[in-house]
């Protein structure tokens, strides 16, 4: 699935965020934020065009008339995976990145591409450059998101290190999307500061929680993991400080040869010193950013830390700890831990192995990431109808997700 | 990748680490019991403590992380984070929060039953002298609702209430309108054998939302043996009480405990079978109280070697677990009390295994003629003319005088385990409390000895006896100790097909 797309840009001076009509708007006034995408644009229609934002079209030769028109324009790109309602980003270098799908459930603000931290295995490696304009841009994201989503993410880099940048993005989702559930991702580092905290659930936005990672029982492991001293006392800090004020909490484990060896002990931790978080992640590792330069002291195959695995699922389950299991194909999952098992990761970037054609529990598994065409598990193999499922029994009806 | 990663060691310790506060204790089997106020606690092999103090725990060795997430040690990798060993001492302590929340009314001190261990009941027709008077009631309600706490819960207590039903009645009917009022939110249970108890009595615990609790001895031979009546019926008026109980309030609300006598003692599986025959999940191998003034009477019958306790308990709890990795559903509830500060962040919230005690901080008597008490066992003494628990009086006391007082203060002081010597220092602490009470009838005074402590002696067994279990990492005898403390079913805190 395609995010983004390059074409050839003419007048677009500044980043041009509109939501696409593929179809000509009737109404001229509703024109003001609307993108037209179209694969042609006939002269004849010129006149018709006033008030858009900005045009796409797939055309390889638009005319003279129309890039001389002064209208910002992008030709030459892909537009087929456009859909009237999504929300793009038009920028002067002829990108057009979708930025939200009404028909998806994976939509997400991109907050930032900073963070404080530098995770050995992360997925979306930081950059320390200013994109503050993000945070008008995304206002505007908001503003436009129609029909409103059901579930949305906030991702980055590290959301709160735009401050006040941030909580005006929370109000303006409090304010016009009411209905949206709202999940921010963050290392939630920055709660430790109370005043922080204070302002943030002052927001009382209606549905957001906040997905908080923990990858270890102690601060040297976990600041190794995160590359950053400090980072393991002020996210316990953080937690703390957002559970006086009973916040939806997270906690985020990425599972991989650094974490493993100490998950029963995590798991203890989190049960006896975060007891009051409302949903335990155990994820898989996604073979992407920093993660294939660092793979030689990451990399276990899932299906060897099946056990570690059981156990710690087991641990919280038995004590009342809602836990589930991301990022993990059935074929690898121990039987006992389907039921655990989300399918859990981003439409667009979500694969099926050749394999899997043919497997007879495709539906039911959550499949993997697309960057594990380059490294995966290397017990993937099919349920065969005849074979597979009555050897392993029957399949638990609460998966979902 | 531009960025640089640093190794491990980067981000380690240095230097010779610190430690917490802890307690620790040699268990059998050439161990050591760790453990903190906090909660937190594991078993280590014989010697280690020795090399926590020696500072010769290497930063490499896999028990340095666990002592320090336990927040055993600490070093220069973390901030010491007491906010944290802060918040989940006070979790553990929860149960104080809001202040006295149990209060007990003797409506009446008459009963048809003459219970071996009985300190207070009356065989007597006089409803003046043994009844709680109305105007007693109502300063007794008066003091209840100016507990600080928004949740309540009134036990009616005998004697038989039931014989003084219309009082019960009044009680109940004034206490819902003042909580309205005192924006109380009131629970109440009503502690009966249900040998006398009518359709009438019961339309009304079903109308009113009035809980349950009997006395169930055992099988018949054990209960008639312990709780004689005339007609030496109690058992199968018991038994039939608790059917029809259930028929009005259903079988959730229906509660039975059970005290262990001389004979309980050589029957702990015809007594386990008993609760399972008439249907209940729980049991309470609860051992007697060593005081009251039927125990002079009846010692013989009564009285026992707290050993003897021990090995009637044990033989219980080997008998339930059977039960349970059989697949028949039956919780220990003296295990499941102990198991909840050993497993849990959380309290137990029964008051006479936490520090402080809960005697008048967690739970109060007002005895039929308007004397208080702290806890039970203090007006049980008091029929024994020892009147050191009596906390004042409703008709001369305010709320303020008779929680604020010497006695209550005194409670406190040699209830907080924390601070007595003996338990101070003693690695089982965190698992139960002090019981001045028990100490002042035994020992002559509140703190008491504990060497010689029946309380610690019989306690700190069970709770060893308890922590080898947990030490065995059976996954199903976990999963039933587990489902014990969560009040759920086996099913339900197991994951996959096995259970």
């Amino acid at each position: 699935m395609k995010l983004a797309v390059r074409g050839i840009s003419q007048h677009v001076l500044r980043r041009i965020v509109a939501r696409v009509a593929t179809t000509p708007a009737t109404d001229p006034s509703g024109r003001v934020e609307l993108v037209y995408a179209a694969p042609s644009i006939q002269d004849d229609e010129l006149a018709s065009l006033d008030g858009y934002r900005a045009l796409l079209t797939s055309d390889p030769h638009p005319s003279k008339r129309l890039l001389a028109h002064g209208i910002p324009i992008i030709h030459s790109t892909a537009i087929d995976h456009l859909k009237s309602g999504d929300v793009v980003v038009l920028a002067s270098d002829g990108t057009v990145r979708t930025v939200y799908r009404p028909d998806s459930g994976s939509n997400f603000l991109f907050a930032t591409d900073r963070c404080n931290s530098n995770c050995l295995m992360c997925s979306q490696p930081p950059k320390d450059i200013d994109d503050s304009f993000r945070v008008e841009e995304n206002l505007e994201v908001i503003r436009l998101m129609t029909p409103a989503p059901t579930y949305l993410g906030i991702t980055g880099g590290e959301p709160t290190l735009l401050g006040e940048g941030l909580f005006r993005q929370i109000e303006a989702l409090r304010d016009n999307l009411p209905n949206t559930r709202v999940h921010m991702l963050t290392n939630g580092r920055r709660f430790a500061w109370h005043q922080f905290t204070d302002r943030f659930v002052e927001i009382s936005h209606p549905a957001i929680s906040l997905g908080i990672p923990l990858y270890a029982d102690n601060a040297s492991h976990h600041d190794y993991v995160v590359q950053a001293p400090g980072a393991f006392d002020q996210t316990i800090l953080g937690l703390y400080s957002l559970a006086r004020y009973n916040q939806d909490i997270e906690i985020r484990v990425v599972l991989h040869a650094l974490t493993i060896g100490r998950l029963r002990e995590l798991s203890e931790f989190l049960y006896r010193n975060l007891p009051f978080v409302n949903h335990v992640a155990l994820m898989g590792l996604e073979i992407t950013g920093y993660t294939p330069h660092n793979i030689k002291m990451l990399w276990i195959d899932p299906a060897a830390y099946q056990a570690e695995l059981e156990d710690a699922t087991g641990f919280l389950h038995s004590r009342g700890m809602n836990v589930s299991i991301y990022n993990h194909q059935l074929c690898v999952l121990k039987p006992t831990l389907w039921s655990f098992a989300r399918k859990s990761i981003s439409d667009w970037k979500n694969i099926y192995l050749e394999e899997c054609a043919v497997c007879s529990l495709r539906n039911r598994c959550g499949g993997l990431f697309k960057s594990a065409e380059t490294r995966h598990s290397e017990h993937i193999k099919p349920f065969l109808m005849t074979s597979g499922v009555s050897e392993r029994g029957p399949i638990g009806t609460s998966a979902g997700g | 990748m531009t960025r640089k990663f640093l190794p491990p060691n980067a981000y380690s310790g240095s230097g010779p680490y610190q430690l917490f506060p802890f307690r620790f204790m040699v268990l059998e089997g050439d161990r050591e019991l760790i453990t903190t106020d906090w909660g937190d606690w594991l078993i280590v092999e014989r010697g280690t403590v020795q090399r926590i103090v020696g500072r010769q725990i290497d930063l490499t060795d896999p028990i340095y992380p666990t002592l320090r997430a336990k927040q055993i040690l600490r070093d220069t990798s973390s901030s010491p984070l007491l906010d944290i060993a802060a918040a989940k001492l006070r979790t553990k302590k929860s149960f104080l929060n809001g202040f006295t929340k149990l209060h007990m009314f003797v409506v009446t001190l008459r009963c048809e039953h003459s219970c071996l261990y009985c300190q207070v009941s009356r065989q007597t027709e006089d409803k003046v002298r043994f009844d709680m008077s109305a105007q007693t009631a109502d300063r007794a309600l008066d003091i209840m609702m100016s507990s600080p706490s928004s949740s309540l819960k009134l036990e009616f207590q005998g004697g038989e209430p039931f014989l003084a039903f219309d009082r019960m009645r009044y009680i109940l009917r004034q206490a819902k309108s003042l909580a309205v009022e005192r924006r109380k939110d009131i629970d109440f249970v009503v502690a009966t054998n249900l040998s006398v108890v009518t359709d009438e009595h019961l339309r009304w615990c079903r109308d009113e939302g009035v809980k349950i609790s009997t006395s169930l001895d055992g099988p018949a031979f054990i209960h008639n043996a312990n709780r004689p009546r005339s007609g030496g019926d109690s058992y199968e008026r018991t038994i039939r009480g608790i059917a029809k109980a259930r028929e009005y309030v259903g079988q959730e609300n229906v509660a039975a405990l059970m005290t262990t006598t001389k004979l309980s003692l050589q029957h702990p599986v015809e007594l386990i079978d008993e609760y399972l025959a008439q249907g209940f999940r729980s049991i309470f191998l609860r051992p007697i109280s060593p005081y009251g003034f039927a125990l002079r009477v009846r010692r013989d019958l009564t009285q026992y070697p707290i050993s003897e306790f021990i090995d009637f308990y044990k033989r219980g709890l080997a008998y339930i677990l059977q039960l349970n990795r059989q697949g028949i559903q039956m919780t220990e509830i003296y295990a499941k009390i102990i198991l909840t500060k050993i497993l849990t962040p959380f309290p137990a919230y029964y008051v006479d295994l936490e520090s402080p005690a809960g005697a008048a901080v967690s739970a109060v008597v007002y005895n039929y003629d308007g004397d208080v008490y702290a806890a039970d066992e203090g007006r049980m003494l008091a029929e024994m003319r020892d009147h050191t628990f009596r906390m004042g009086n409703v008709h001369r006391d305010q709320f303020r005088s008779l929680f604020g007082n010497e006695t209550v203060a005194g409670l406190l002081a040699s209830g907080t385990a924390e601070a007595l010597h003996g338990c101070s220092s003693c690695a089982v602490q965190p698992f139960y409390g002090a019981d001045p009470i028990f100490h002042h009838a035994t020992q002559g005074d509140p703190v008491g000895n504990r060497p010689l402590s029946g309380f610690c002696g019989r306690n700190m067994t069970i709770i060893k006896h308890l922590l080898d279990l947990v030490a065995l990492k059976d996954p199903v005898t976990e999963t039933i100790l587990l489902a014990w403390v969560r009040d759920k079913s086996l099913r339900e805190v197991s994951i996959g097909a096995t259970a």
